[in-house]
């Protein structure tokens, strides 16, 4: 907590544009943040494991390993409200539930991607994970700060369209 | 310019236009030029190019019709996206807003379905009491008026990224009838409209006019004829009549929430396939207890959304296929009707693109993990394609009124449609070429993508030459009420392959001078 505040970081949600690299972890009294601290995320009303677990859902629901963990940050911080809490906190306990009935100690402590998979495939049909999945779809994707990773370059009207600007550029064919 | 008319909500000299779309802004303005007078009620708002988004999202919001509908029945769409049936807009200028310009001609064997394809098991095919030789100079008028390239002079477009990829996979399979289709987007600037600067958002309405919509065409000439007012957030509620069965004006909720009655002299629904159903049956009275025009039950029947479906191809280099025009390449050699490949009728390809946001949305609805996310990967590098067929009419593939009420308490529209064995067959028979076409050019990968949300709506209200097969008889005009019309895609007796708006333009003008003659004549 101290070493973010020093940085300036309490009372934004999201912070620098830099790539996040490694794990998340918790970094205790409401905040969770990438272990380098380029990137935080305040949370309220949910805990800090219940945010770790979403983001970490979301990476494993629409994993893109070159889209870093602060976009998905993005796409699941309106969980952190009184409306979703409780959502939040059945599905999260639920998902954990799984996740020992597989032999791990949570969600989070299974190492392997596809560990993780197999977890949320046992509670894809629930409402918790239907709801984090559908909100991705907008949240992750309609970022338009994604959108270069992607190669989608948006809007270009502005720029007079492409009939100059390569709509027929293809030199490959 | 003169001002655009008002009328009193008690003039019943007027003909009232519900809906003011492809379909209800051709009409307005062919009947304003004729020194008509028209009322035209608009559910949604007015935009013009400049109020226009190159977003997906953002420009859903603004033009897409998102009061409740339902659904059910087998297609995949009930379940994906279950309150959004279709993706259609809700605004003065309607979905011609929204469409990318494909515009085909009818082959001229589809105006004769049933007898070209001969009795097909659950499907209720029929001819259509017109034929092609009636349509011709009709067809000839809407092309001219929608500036449609490679018909007249019209030259065709350019070909952009994604066609190109197109065109060399349809010609290593031999495919012969390939260009850059025929489409109401300007190649060269025509009828005060730009020639298109391909921007690429075709589906978010073209901000620099190029591709036609009756937005800021046909509706705003109406307007200077000073014989045609639209009245925008109009949403019509319900349609009356008077004891002889003729009707006689049309209540509507303007903006407020407030009821009004505007008298008519002649009514004409063009809502879409689904909305005019709906307001038909919501339209009920002592006289009409099955709702109006339906004496023989087949309003909202008989329900075609086209057999569809998208391939996208991924390859080892950028494609970007979401620079230019959004659907400007065609291979019609699948059109024809051939039952050797295992089902009657036939389907265009045509290139399609989507945006990042929306390739999310509709790639695979529901699907997660890598192998949904590698695919959207490569988007850079993805080219792609829409299947449009001819589907099936089925009498249970229907529009009737659901429990639920939107938000002025009306019974909205339930979209009934399970697909028809043929359809299913065609759809496979298209992934299959278009995943080979996309393997000649060296894909890395091919995705063959469901059907989105409906965008062409047909058949609701059909056209028939006996009253008890169809609700509406070659002019449009209901077989039970004689000044009450149906003016769009609902009218369609049978799909045929090509994308409908040629077609709803072209019977929307045809029907506009009927009406006028009719009421010259004193028969209207
Ligand atoms: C993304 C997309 C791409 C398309 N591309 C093509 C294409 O390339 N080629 C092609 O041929 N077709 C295409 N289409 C289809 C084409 O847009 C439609 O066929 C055409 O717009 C139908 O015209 P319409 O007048 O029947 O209905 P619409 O254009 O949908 O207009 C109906 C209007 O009626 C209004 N309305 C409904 N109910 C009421 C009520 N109760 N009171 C008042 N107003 C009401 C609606 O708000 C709407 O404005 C496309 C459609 C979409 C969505
Ligand atoms: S690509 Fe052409 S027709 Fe389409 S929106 Fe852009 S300018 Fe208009």
């Amino acid at each position: 907590m101290s070493r973010l505040s020093e940085q300036g970081l309490t009372r934004r949600a999201l912070m620098s544009r830099a790539v996040a690299a490694g794990a998340l972890a918790v970094a205790g009294a409401g905040f969770i943040a990438a272990p380098d601290a380029a990137w935080a995320v305040e949370v309220t009303a949910i805990s800090e494991h219940e945010m770790a677990t979403l983001l970490q859902m979301a990476r494993d629901i629409y994993p893109h390993d070159r889209v870093g963990d602060r976009f998905y940050a993005i796409a699941v911080k309106a969980y952190d409200s009184e409306e979703q809490k409780a959502l939040v906190a059945e599905g999260v306990a639920a998902l954990d539930a799984a996740a020992r009935a597989a032999g791990f100690d949570s969600y989070l402590a299974a190492g392997w991607e596809a560990e993780r998979v197999e977890i949320l495939r046992r509670i894809e049909d629930t409402a918790f994970f239907q709801a984090v999945r559908g909100g991705l779809v907008t949240g992750l994707y309609n970022q338009k700060e994604v959108w270069p990773i992607f190669g989608y370059e948006g809007e270009s009207f502005s720029e007079g369209g492409y009939i100059d600007r390569g709509f027929d550029d293809i030199d490959w064919l | 310019m003169t001002q655009a008319a008002k009328f009193e909500l008690g003039d019943d000299n007027v003909v009232v236009i519900i809906g003011t779309g492809a379909s209800g802004g051709v009409l307005a303005n062919e009947l304003a030029q004729k020194g008509v007078k028209v009322v035209a009620l608009e559910a949604g708002g007015r935009y013009m190019p400049e109020d226009y988004i190159n977003d997906e999202w953002d420009s859903f919001g603004q033009l897409a019709w998102t009061d409740p509908r339902t659904t059910s029945g087998d297609w995949r769409v009930a379940k994906d996206f279950s309150g959004l049936p279709a993706w259609i807009v809700k605004a003065v200028g309607g979905t011609s807003i929204h469409w990318a310009g494909a515009s085909l001609r009818f082959q001229d064997h589809e105006w004769k379905a049933r007898t070209t394809y001969g009795a097909v098991e659950g499907a209720s095919l029929l001819d259509w009491p017109i034929d092609a030789a009636e349509m011709a100079p009709w067809y000839d008028r809407a092309e001219a008026k929608l500036g449609v390239t490679g018909t007249g002079e019209r030259a065709r477009l350019p070909g952009n990224n994604n066609y190109k990829i197109f065109e060399k996979g349809a010609k290593a399979l031999g495919y012969q009838d390939v260009h850059t289709g025929n489409m109401a987007i300007n190649s060269a600037d025509y009828d005060d409209r730009l020639a298109c600067q391909q921007t690429g958002f075709c589906f978010q309405g073209c901000k620099w006019g190029a591709k036609w919509s009756s937005a800021y065409t046909d509706i705003p000439r109406g307007e200077a004829t000073g014989n045609l007012e639209v009245r925008a957030h109009a949403h019509a509620a319900r349609i009356l009549h008077d004891d002889s069965g003729k009707v006689t004006g049309v209540e509507y909720f303007d903006q407020d929430g407030n009821l009004h009655l505007q008298k008519a002299r002649v009514v004409c629904v063009a809502g879409n396939s689904f909305e005019s159903p709906r307001l038909l049956l919501n339209s009920h009275s002592s006289m009409f207890p099955d709702g109006l025009a339906n004496s023989s039950g087949q309003v909202g029947r008989n329900y075609m959304r086209h057999t569809t479906g998208s391939v996208y191809g991924i390859f080892e280099q950028p494609v970007r296929m979401y620079r230019g025009t959004t659907m400007a390449g065609i291979i019609r050699d699948e059109a024809r009707h051939d039952p050797s490949r295992g089902f009657v009728g036939g389907y265009e390809l045509e290139t399609l693109a989507l945006g990042l946001p929306f390739m999310a949305a509709f790639l695979d609805p529901g699907a997660w993990g890598r192998e949904f996310t590698t695919a959207l990967d490569a988007y850079e590098n993805m080219a792609g394609m829409w299947i449009v067929g001819e589907d099936m009419p089925q009498a249970e593939n229907r529009v009737t009124l659901s429990d639920v009420e939107d938000g002025f308490g009306l019974k909205v529209a339930n979209v009934h449609f399970s697909d028809h064995p043929n359809d299913i067959a065609m759809r496979n028979h298209a992934y299959a070429r278009g995943q080979a076409i996309y393997k000649a050019v060296g894909a890395t990968r091919t995705l063959p993508t469901p059907p989105y949300p409906s965008t062409h709506n047909l058949g609701t209200n059909r056209m028939s030459e006996r009253p008890e097969d169809g609700v509406v008889n070659k002019w449009g005009q209901s077989h039970d009420i004689a000044n009450l019309f149906v003016s769009d895609g609902s009218q369609f007796t049978t799909g045929a392959a090509e994308n409908p708006t040629l077609t709803i333009v072209a019977l929307a003008i045809r029907q506009a001078d009927h009406i006028a003659t009719e009421m010259a004549a004193g028969n209207l």
